[in-house]
């Protein structure tokens, strides 16, 4: 059989691993270009297409494995050569990054063939249909960024991937920059997808300077060259491993959105649910889980920085799990439930379990990936029953899709389709959904033998062994985390329908369901690939990561964490089981348990308003001296107005104008009026801006000396 | 000669080729389709606070310029200070000539009313 | 230590001396004693009329460079100097009236002037590099004050402005050149950096860089394409008199520093000699095309001074040739003079046409008629215009025939032919001026101011009588006015 054939007698497909990148960008590129033409129907298939074929290779490298284990760097090109340093863009295909791609490509393509079908619906109802094929080429450009990012050999290499992915996250965060969540004129989701770039940068700076200090100290950014030297240079300065793997890490807490950089995460659920599920849950977000495992090697030479990453991410699972207790947003709880698991992961990779944080990465992937579709599938359905499309032959008008929209709303609060308090009882009115909803909650939950449950089983053993602070943290995690998902549940799909849209919500698409099922169906299983006593998964990263000890299957702790996830769930149960009669939403009933608290718990701690008070005031009131003290003046003024920004502009209009007029005048003017017609011209260049004066003297100085250059050569 | 900063002058006039060309570019193929909310001042997706122009009073300036001159003037006078014993009567007399000139400045400014400051 | 000066020193450049102590005195009897402002422009007159005397008593001296070889006193700077002075003269004659009737009759324009025209004067006298930079200053900053005089005029402020933030401009390349050329060079003071080109020390490099950027701030304030662009405007804002004057005499003492340095200094960088030519064959093109398109007699006369400089400037592309240079001296020497004279005179035909300051009566239409109620203004604006195009018999054409005939003997024919080409371009515009002032229908309104109409004529007289009767021995006392360096 050919896969047999591959795998022992030793072919590789190592080489075609660049197309990895190149094909989702050719993706990109032809959707940017043609996307309009084709329809969506060409467009879904270029994209999903491009997708898969993604896949395709990471699936042929991870065959290639198999029979290679040890990997292979695939050079592309010679990218920076200045003095000393010398950076190639190469690949590094070792099973490290070979499970990422497998995740990203994999889930990516899902993703896509879902959003195919969810973005019809979402652009007619925010009412721009022309964006359906952007949404696929910053799609394509997101896995094709999240590529190079996992597939770099260097620092450098992954950063750029970082940067891109990040640039693709603003792209898509902001992707309906020009209202709100629901669709009202506003700068809102702008807001939001700046204030996750900007967060982000905060990281970013951590992670240059980590760089900086990587090069400074082992003249190279290079993995296969600075990680055989981490015991010399750890020998030579102690503090310089330390120093990189916090800066490290303060990069980390930017991109995978823990404590104190993860307030971008809830805001950035703006973007269309298959964003939210693709990059803010099951993709990006988890690159810095992947940063840390990749630097494993400084990591375990640096053990305080071990246990700041791990109390971090302990610190963090607790936090945000208690955060997500108390929304209302069906998205906002999945953010904030993402933040918790990202906690979990970075927590195992921080103590060392490289191994179950990234086997938790990957689960983490199916079923969250899973929820957040399947939220999406839920917000469609209650769009769909509030007012359907033209096409469906409801009672839309023809054309007027948006104005519709507003002509009936606008008096009261408009409908809002995410708002889990007009849901309920809707596992009648949508069963597939609900059905794979509820798996994939219970995967999260922890419920044997669901996936979820193996690999966080998997990190809890390890933090008992480890450091047994983070271990409490991450089991009073695990409690809340199953509480609030249970609530969801509840709130969602069981109890009486509490709004007319869902009373009256109809199933998604086959493509949709199609894809919650499949997904529905590795949350259940993907599990058992490093189950106790199969370990595959161990095995497979061993190649990369060095011999990993595996610990005894401890059915202690197996069954504490399953009793704190069924007694949580019960206790859900009993919370909310008097809000099945409702049909219509009143005071939360876990408000009578908790009073204050709970309110502190629904503003996310204050932690917002607490940065707002620090950092944005303390900002702008700099900013604010400098503007008023130092910026208005004729120096600002004249430089910024007259040298930069009008120079820049009219140079623009300077080389276009008299090529525009030069020509098309002197055609139109005949021979008899061109000398009159150049006259013109020149008057146009007469424009009465010093800028252009000085522009041409700029130009007539350049010009002499570039002729003197060359005279004296 | 000059022939080693060729490189640095061809790097010049392709970077400026390049800028004006992508300028150029985004100025021809680029669709342009202004709209309110586009033409606000957006500076990375803040609201602009306050206008942007304001008067000032052109006093403070006045009185500075003329601050500026007179001071670096008198620092001209340093330097004769240290070897005006060598430049001795004729260096004296130069130094006296120099100060008229300002005098002469200043006489004016005080008269013309530049150092009243309402 | 020695006295470094001595009386010779003081004697070799006293009209400047003269002016300065004039114009400081003046200023302060303007503000504390002078209540007619009328007084201070008479008084500075008659300051520029002992200028002229002591220019005049220098000529025929030996060469002598002073103060310790910043300065030089040779036939050239004389020459140059007396025209100065009776530039400042004239100056103050268009003006007076003008400013006295647009309420902005100020007595520190005439200082300015004076002081502007001391700075014009050391422009020619210029033995150091240094010297050069500080002259251009001298007379470069009383001209944007004198451009902004009509405060609180928009255009006129706005010219000021845009006036000074270009001239700064320009001034820094001028800076810039003048520190390379330090720099191939080791000196700042000319005689000694011919000696040092001519023992081959110099980087010959560095030099012809530095020369490129000095010719840069020379060209803006001669006004040579592509360092034109701020004269339609400032031109156009400023005062009548102001822009008058400026076209007159800041041409000239760009004039004096480029000839000065390039003829006697540079001719070793012949390499910038296609730059030269670039340079005059595009602002000859450049303004005269531009000036048709020109519906304001301001504008007009300043796309027309872009042109002139490209004609002067053409007989300069020949400064590296050892055996032209004089010749070539001698031919821009005489078409400035006859570029003043008509200049002068066609700007104060604009000032007596131009009803309110910057508004009325500064069209092309404006001057319809005009032969028919003022024959003898008419005919003067036309000898103006038909000297400035090249006929005979005025002044214009003799400076056109010498100047031409340089270009010719450099071989440099194409440019040549552009310079001829243009004219006729030229003429074009200025016929059109002509034209109308004959041959269309109109109700011009002309001020009575006799000094302004007396000044006009006489230039009309000067360039029809010296262009019929006293052009070759003119251009006889134009070639006597070597630059030399002792």
């Amino acid at each position: 059989m050919f896969l047999e054939t591959v795998a022992h007698e030793g072919a590789t497909f190592f080489h075609l691993a660049p197309l990895a990148v190149f094909v989702p960008l050719l993706g990109v590129l032809l959707n940017a270009f043609f996307g309009r033409r084709w329809g969506e129907r060409g467009v879904a298939i270029v994209a999903v297409g491009a997708s898969g074929f993604a896949f395709v290779i990471a699936v042929l490298q991870a065959l290639s494995l198999m029979a290679h284990p040890e990997g292979a760097v695939v050079p592309i090109a010679e990218w920076i050569t200045i003095g000393d340093l010398r950076v190639a863009w190469a690949q590094k295909i070792d099973t490290l990054s070979v499970t990422m791609m497998l995740v990203v490509s994999g889930v990516g393509t899902l993703i896509h063939i879902y959003a195919v079908s969810y973005m019809h619906y979402d652009v007619r109802y925010k009412g721009d249909p022309g964006r359906y094929a952007r949404f696929f080429v910053y799609f394509n450009l997101f896995i094709a960024m999240m590529m190079i990012l996992v597939t770099g050999d260097s620092y450098l290499t992954l950063f750029v991937g970082w940067e891109g992915v990040g640039l693709c996250s603003f792209l898509l965060i902001g992707f309906w920059y020009e209202m709100d969540i629901l669709g009202r004129p506003s700068t809102a989701n702008a807001r939001a997808a700046m204030k996750a770039f900007v967060v982000n940068r905060v990281g970013d700076a951590g992670f240059l300077l980590a760089m900086f200090l990587t090069f400074w100290f082992f003249g190279s950014l290079q993995f296969d060259e600075v990680f055989p030297r981490v015991h010399e240079v750890a020998a030579e300065h102690p503090w310089v491993l330390l120093a990189i793997s916090l800066l490290l890490l303060l990069g980390v807490t930017g991109k995978s959105a823990q404590i104190p950089l993860f307030v971008w995460l809830p805001d950035a659920m703006a973007g269309p649910t298959p964003v939210s599920a693709l990059i803010h849950a099951a993709t990006m977000v988890t690159a810095g889980v992947y940063l840390i495992t990749r630097s494993h090697e400084i990591y375990a030479a640096a053990p305080m920085a071990q246990e700041i990453a791990a109390m971090v991410g302990g610190l963090t699972a607790l936090v945000a799990a208690s955060m997500a207790v108390s929304q209302y947003d069906i998205k906002k709880v999945l953010a904030y439930s993402t933040i918790s698991q990202l906690g979990f992961m970075v927590a195992a990779v921080g103590m060392g379990a490289f191994v179950a944080g990234m086997f938790h990465l990957v689960t983490h992937a199916f079923f969250k990936a899973l929820l957040f579709l399947g939220s999406g599938s839920v917000i469609i359905a209650l769009e769909r029953a509030h007012h359907p499309l033209p096409e469906e032959g409801g009672h839309g008008h023809e054309h007027d899709e948006h104005g519709h929209h507003a002509e009936h709303h606008d008096e009261h609060e408009p409908f809002n389709p995410q708002d889990m308090r007009v849901m309920g009882g809707l596992l009648k009115r949508i069963p597939v959904t609900a059905w794979t909803y509820i798996i994939a909650a219970l995967a999260l939950a922890g419920i044997p033998p669901l996936a979820g449950f193996w690999s966080k089983d998997e990190i809890l053993l390890e933090a008992k062994h480890l450091q047994p602070v983070v271990y409490a943290l991450l089991s009073a995690a695990a409690f809340l985390t199953a509480f609030y998902i249970t609530r969801q549940v509840l709130m969602v799909f069981f109890g009486k329908p509490r709004s007319e849209a869902a009373a009256h919500a109809v199933e998604s698409p086959r493509l949709m369901t199609g894809v919650l099922v499949t997904l529905a169906v590795l949350s259940a299983v993907g599990g058992f690939m490093n189950a106790p006593g199969v370990h595959a998964f161990g095995h497979w990263l061993e190649h990369t990561l060095g011999h990993v000890p595996v610990l005894e299957f401890d059915p202690v702790v197996a069954g504490v964490s399953t009793l704190i996830g069924l007694v949580a769930i019960f206790l859900a149960w009993r919370v909310y089981r008097a809000t099945f009669a409702w049909t219509e939403w009143s005071q939360d009933p876990l408000r009578r348990y908790l009073r204050g608290l709970y309110d502190v718990l629904a503003h996310a701690w204050y932690w917002d308003e607490l940065y707002q008070v620090v950092f944005v005031r303390g900002y702008r009131a700099l900013a604010g001296f400098l503007a008023f003290a130092v910026d208005w003046t004729f120096w600002h003024d004249w430089f910024h107005d007259v040298l930069i920004a009008g120079g820049y502009r009219r140079l623009s209009r300077f080389l276009s104008q008299p090529v525009d007029l030069g020509i098309i005048d002197g055609i139109a003017n005949g021979l008899g009026n061109s000398v009159r017609g150049l006259a013109l011209v020149m008057r146009r260049l007469q424009s009465g801006y010093v800028r252009n004066y000085a522009l041409a003297v700029m130009l007539g100085v350049v010009s002499m000396l570039v002729y003197v250059a060359w005279a004296l050569r | 000669m000059l022939w080693q900063y060729v490189p640095i002058a061809i790097m010049l006039v392709l970077s400026m080729g390049l800028a004006a060309l992508i300028v150029a570019l985004g100025h021809l193929v680029g669709p342009s389709r202004p709209t309110h909310r586009k033409m606000i001042p957006y500076e990375s997706g803040m609201v602009p606070i306050g206008p942007g122009m304001r008067r000032q009073p052109i006093r403070f300036y006045r009185i500075a310029m003329l601050f500026l001159l007179f001071d670096i003037e008198v620092v001209f006078l340093l330097p004769w200070a240290v070897v005006s014993r060598k430049l001795g009567l004729f260096g004296f007399i130069e130094a006296l000539i120099f100060i008229a000139i300002l005098l002469v400045g200043y006489l004016y400014a005080w008269k013309g009313g530049a150092l009243e400051w309402e | 230590m020695t006295v470094p000066v001595t009386w010779q020193d003081v004697a070799a450049l006293l009209p400047e001396f003269f002016l300065v102590v004039w114009a400081s005195a003046l200023l302060l009897l303007d503000v504390f004693w002078i209540r007619e402002k009328r007084t201070t422009a008479w008084l500075s007159a008659l300051g520029f009329v002992v200028a002229l005397v002591l220019a005049v008593g220098q000529m025929g001296r030996a060469p002598l460079l002073a103060f310790r070889g910043m300065v030089i006193a040779d036939a050239f700077s004389v020459f140059l100097v007396a025209l100065f002075a009776l530039s400042g003269l004239v100056g103050i004659l268009l003006a007076q009236d003008y400013l006295a009737r647009n309420g902005i009759e100020r007595g520190e324009f005439y200082v300015l002037l004076m002081f502007s025209v001391v700075g014009m004067m050391l422009m020619a006298r210029v033995a150091d590099l240094v010297m050069i930079f500080l002259a251009l200053e001298l007379f470069s900053l009383p001209l944007y004050v004198m451009t902004g005089f009509a405060r609180p005029r928009a255009d006129s402020e706005e010219a000021a402005l845009k006036y000074f933030l270009l001239g700064a401009f320009a001034s820094g390349f001028m800076a810039f050149g003048i520190a390379l050329v330090y720099g191939a060079t080791s000196t700042t003071s000319l005689p000694h950096m011919v000696d040092v080109i001519q023992a081959g020390e110099a980087d010959l490099a560095l030099l012809t860089a530095g020369a490129a950027l000095v010719l840069t701030g020379l060209g803006f304030k001669i006004a040579t394409v592509p360092f034109h662009m701020w004269t339609p405007d400032v031109y156009h804002g400023a005062p009548s008199p102001v822009s008058g004057f400026m076209a007159a005499t800041a041409k000239m003492a760009g004039f004096a520093a480029l000839l000065r340095l390039f003829v006697l200094v540079f001719p070793v960088v012949a390499d910038l000699t296609p730059v030269l030519w670039a340079l005059a064959a595009l602002s000859m093109v450049l303004g005269n095309v531009a000036a048709i398109a020109q519906r304001n007699i301001k504008r007009l006369l300043a796309y027309s001074s872009i042109a002139h400089a490209g004609y002067m400037l053409s007989a300069a592309v020949a400064f590296a040739d050892p055996h032209l240079g004089p010749q070539a001296v001698a031919a821009i020497l005489f078409y400035l003079v006859a570029y003043v004279l008509a200049t002068f005179g066609a700007w104060g035909v604009v000032i007596l046409l131009e009803r309110r300051i910057g508004q009325e009566g500064l069209l092309l239409e404006d001057y319809a008629g005009l032969s028919r109620q003022y024959p003898g203004l008419a005919a003067a604006m036309a000898v103006f215009m038909l000297s400035f195009i090249g006929v005979p018999p005025t002044l214009g054409f003799f400076g056109k025939f010498y100047l031409f005939r340089v270009v010719l003997d450099a071989g440099f024919v194409g440019l040549a032919l552009i310079g001829v080409l243009t004219s006729l371009v030229s003429a074009y515009y200025y016929l059109r001026v002509v034209m109308l002032m004959y041959m269309k229908p109109g109700e011009p309104i002309v001020r009575r101011e006799p000094r302004v109409q007396a000044t006009v004529l006489a230039a009309a007289a000067l360039t029809l009588f010296l262009g019929l009767t006293a052009a070759s021995s003119l251009y006889a006392w134009a070639t006597e006015a070597i630059l030399r360096f002792g």
